[in-house]
Formats: C-alpha cells, structure tokens, sequence
C-alpha cells in the first residue's frame, strides 16, 4: 500500500517535471546504467606504451642505437601515414589518442634490426594506410595494422626481411652476427640456451628476444586489463601443449619451453594478438581466438617452410574474428 | 530509349562504361595478367581481336538469332575468334603465349564479350557493333595498362621489361603477386570513383 502510494506521488512528480513544472528529483536514467569508467582509447593506448618500455629497453640494450633508429623511423612514418590519411578525408588528425603511435612500435619491434630504413617507412606507410585507414579507421579495421604492415614489408623484400636477413656477420653487435634461434634449430637442429632465450641474449626481431621483458610489459597489461588475459592465456596453452606433443620431453635440447621462449611468441601473445579492435569480444571468443593463435603459430613452426609463424598465425585469425564474436553471443540473462 | 549511335558507343566504352572501372567485368583476367605491361598490352590486343570479330559477326546474323539459341550461338562465335586468337599468339608470340597460359583461352568466358554481344551487337548494325567492340576493347586495354604500369613499376623497377628505376630499387615483390593485383586494383578503383564523384556524376546512368 504504502509502495504503490510512493510510485504515485513519483508518478505524479515525474509527469509534473515532463509537463515543465519543476525538476524531476526521482527521474531514471534509461539503460545501460554506465558509469564512466575512464576506460578510453586513450588510457589503453597509453597503457600499452608503457608495457612496451621494458620491451623496447631490452631492445636497445641488446640492439644498442639501430634500434632506436629503427623505432624512430617508424614512429615519424607511422604518425605522418595517420596524419595525411586523416587530412585527406578531412579529418583532424586523431594523433593523441595514441594508436598510431601503438601501431608504430610494434611494427619496429617485430622488424628484424638488420632491415633497412625504407622496410620500416613503406611498412609503416601499408600499416596505417591498407590496414586500418582504407577500413575506416581505428576500430574499423579487420586486421591488426601492425601485422598487415610486417606482412606488406616481408612479403616485398623477402631478402632483406626473411631468416638470412636477421643475420649481419659484418656486426659489431655480437648477436647479430648469429641465426636466430628458431631458424638456426630449424635449419641445423642447432638448440639455444633456455637462459640466452629467456634473457635476450640471441638474435632475432627487436622487441622479440627478451622473453622476460614481454613477460613484464604483458603481466602489466592483463593486471590493468588493457588486454584481455584469455587471448595470451590460451595461445601459450594450446602452442605449449602442441609443442610437448611435437617434442616430448626434448628432442635435441629443445624443449616445449625453448617453443615458448623463442621467436615471437611471447611479444605476439601479448602485445599483437590481444589487439582490442582485431579480436573476439566474448570471453569463449578470445579463448578459441588465442587458441586458434597458438595452433597456427606451431603448425607453422613445424611444418611450413617459415622458422616462424605469429604474423599470419594473427592475421588468420583475425580474418576470423567476426565469425567467431557471432558463434559465441553470450546467452543473456534470463534468456533462452 | 534512343538506341546510342556509333559515336556514342565508341565513346562510351573508354571511359564512363568503362567495363573494369565502371562495369566491374572481366576482373578474374584483369587482376591475373596485370603484372607486366607487355602481358597486359597483349591481352589486350587479343581481346580486342576477338570482341571487334564477335561483335561484327553477331550483329551480321542477328535478323536470324531466336532467343533461346542466342547465347549458344554467342559462345560458339566467341570460341571460334578465341581459337584463332590463342594459335597465332603460339605461332608468333611462343613466349607470351606461355606467359598468359590458360588467360588468351580464357577469353571464352570473358563476361566482357558476351556482354558486348548482348547489348549491342545483337541489337544494332555492323558498324554500330564494330564502334561498340572497339570502344569497350580500348577501355578494357586501358584498365589493364593502368593497373600494370603501377604494379611492374613498383615490383620490378621496370616498364616493358626496360629499367625505368634505378638498379637500387628495392623491388616491391608483393605488387607482381595477387596480393598486389587487389590492393592496385582496389586503389585504382577507388581514385576512379573519386574523380567521378569529384566531376559531380555529370555522366552517371
């Protein structure tokens, strides 16, 4: 009795303020109740700057100044390619919120540091031009731009960026004088050091040979929830599970761990296949998204004449991301 | 509808019905011999070849034409220039005849002609049908050398197997690949339409 009274009197308030006699003080907001997270693209954006330093740190420390070269370069191609894009649809340049600055150092630190200055400016240029602008612009884009401009790059200059191009026996810088590790075990079954891999100390793409920065960087982005913890989760689970059943408990010094610790898996499980845009929404999704990752990247390894596979491991995916966010809708509560 | 005129048919072939830009045909030979300017030039020589012979011999018999045979009758004539087409290119051009493999036979099925001979050839007279095939030939040429001169450039440093580029290019490997036949192609494409939008579409429709 006294509750319908009470929806009465509001009743009567809330026509009384929609009549324009006075304010509402019992007015409902109409769903979805949110309340500002402060969740924007630009915190992320941020966020993944930050987990990138400790990548990037052991990158010039193991690299010394051509990484940082390397990063330069792409930052200045990657934040010109944004601007002209926007200018030329007549937008203002969306610079501040990051992505393209996110998109430039992934790319430079998947690029091997051997590769030359017009690699990591046309790299730059595909990335921000083919894989996100053409689509409509972040957020638009159905691959994650980074890769889009890696695969761009590896493709056209397979010399200059494939297995033999990590290798600089002229260089100062005595990793670079070695193979990387996966291609060395691939083509001379020759095992590198657990430590070595876990530390940094092999050759291979900048960000990617410190497993323990990409450890940091990535634990950091899962805590702030910046990246979805199930994508990195189930790729490392399902290529660590391939890689004991490929190698039992080691075949020639190289175990399920060295699978692990090598190439890109680490930095790809982290920072490029946990793209926001370019992965499922639902949690199922992302699991079956990070797994399909870690599949494809150990099939790769394997079977296919490449040392290593997260580039089109993730862009494979990518492609089917849409497909999976529509397979796995979360049923709603209360529905059938 | 006035039936278009020679004139009319001539020019609208090249540019506003242009049948890759605007018509969207073809594409599966367009994308395919792009990756050099003497392939795409010589593909498209033979289909003009073959479009401008189609094109007369239908409009000459199409007083006898019943509607249900026509496009049997079509594909028959197509075959017959097509045939003619692909041995003199392995007589003359071996190499290139090589080089466009199963393309130049291809040409049967090209939507292109059989387009051709159903709008026009079939509608109109031989010298109408002639204007109409070399119109939309020049215009399918010109797609093919456009989006060629981008990609053998670009991929070789090259135009005509001539270095246009200094030997220091770094060859964009992916344009020559299909990869790079969509991304020109959707490029090209796109600055089309740009420029017609730009135009005011005083020529749509």
């Amino acid at each position: 009795m006294k509750t319908s009274g009470m929806k009465n009197k509001d009743n009567d308030k809330t026509a009384a303020a929609n009549a324009g006699f006075g304010p509402a003080l019992t007015e409902v907001a109409s769903s979805p109740h949110l309340v500002e997270s402060g969740r924007t693209t630009r915190r992320m954006m941020i966020d993944v700057l930050l987990a990138l330093v400790p990548v990037a740190g052991a990158a010039v420390y193991f690299f010394r100044w051509p990484a940082v070269r390397q990063m330069a370069i792409c930052l200045a191609a990657c934040l010109a390619a944004e601007a002209l894009f926007a200018l030329m649809r007549r937008h203002r340049p969306p610079l501040a919120d990051g992505s393209a600055a996110v998109t430039a150092l992934i790319l430079a630190l998947s690029l091997p540091v051997t590769a030359p200055w017009y690699t990591a400016v046309i790299g730059s240029v595909a990335a921000i031009g083919v894989g996100k602008a053409l689509f409509g612009g972040l957020g638009m884009n159905l691959f994650n731009p980074a890769m889009v401009g890696r695969a761009f790059v590896m493709i056209s200059f397979a010399g200059a960026l494939g297995a033999a191009g990590y290798q600089d026996p002229g260089s100062s810088i005595d990793v670079m004088t070695q193979a990387t590790p996966l291609t060395a075990f691939q083509q001379s079954g020759v095992s590198a050091g657990l430590a070595d891999l876990f530390l940094g100390r092999t050759n291979g793409s900048l960000g990617e040979t410190s497993a323990l920065a990409c450890l940091i960087g990535g634990l950091f982005l899962c805590i702030r929830r910046s990246a979805a913890w199930r994508i990195p989760a189930a790729m490392l689970a399902a290529a660590g599970i391939i890689a004991l059943l490929d190698t039992g408990l080691g075949v020639e010094g190289w175990t399920a761990a060295h699978h692990l610790f090598s190439g890109a898996m680490l930095f790809g499980a982290f920072f490029i296949a946990t793209d926001p845009v370019s992965s499922p929404l639902t949690p199922l999704g992302q699991i079956i998204y990070g797994a399909g990752i870690g599949a494809l990247v150990m099939v790769i390894r394997l079977f296919s004449g490449y040392p290593e596979g997260v580039m089109f491991a993730v862009l494979l995916m990518n492609a089917l991301t849409p497909l999976i966010n529509r397979w796995t809708i979360p049923t709603p509560f209360g529905g059938q | 509808m006035s039936t278009p005129s020679a004139a009319q048919r001539f020019v609208r072939g090249i540019l506003p019905e242009n049948p890759v830009y605007r018509q969207m045909l073809g594409l599966c030979a367009t994308l395919a011999v792009t990756n050099n300017l003497k392939s795409a030039v010589t593909m498209g020589a033979a289909v003009l070849f073959v479009l401008v012979c189609a094109n007369l011999m239908v409009s000459l018999i199409r007083h006898w034409l019943t509607p249900h045979l026509r496009i049997v009758i079509f594909t028959l004539t197509i075959a017959t220039f097509v045939t003619v087409a692909d041995r003199l290119l392995a007589a003359f051009l071996y190499p290139m005849s090589k080089a466009l493999g199963p393309y130049i036979p291809l040409i049967i099925v090209n939507c292109i002609i059989i387009c051709r001979c159903e709008v026009c050839a079939a509608k109109q007279g031989p010298l109408t049908a002639v204007a109409d095939a070399l119109g939309q030939s020049l215009g399918f040429a010109l797609a093919l050398v456009s989006l060629a001169a981008v990609r053998e450039i670009l991929g070789t440093g090259m135009w005509f197997g001539f270095r246009v580029l200094p030997a220091a290019w770094p060859d964009w490997v992916i344009m020559v690949l299909p990869p790079g036949a969509f991304l020109t192609f959707g490029l090209l494409l796109g600055l089309a339409n740009w420029i017609s939008a730009r135009r005011g579409g005083k020529e749509e429709a």
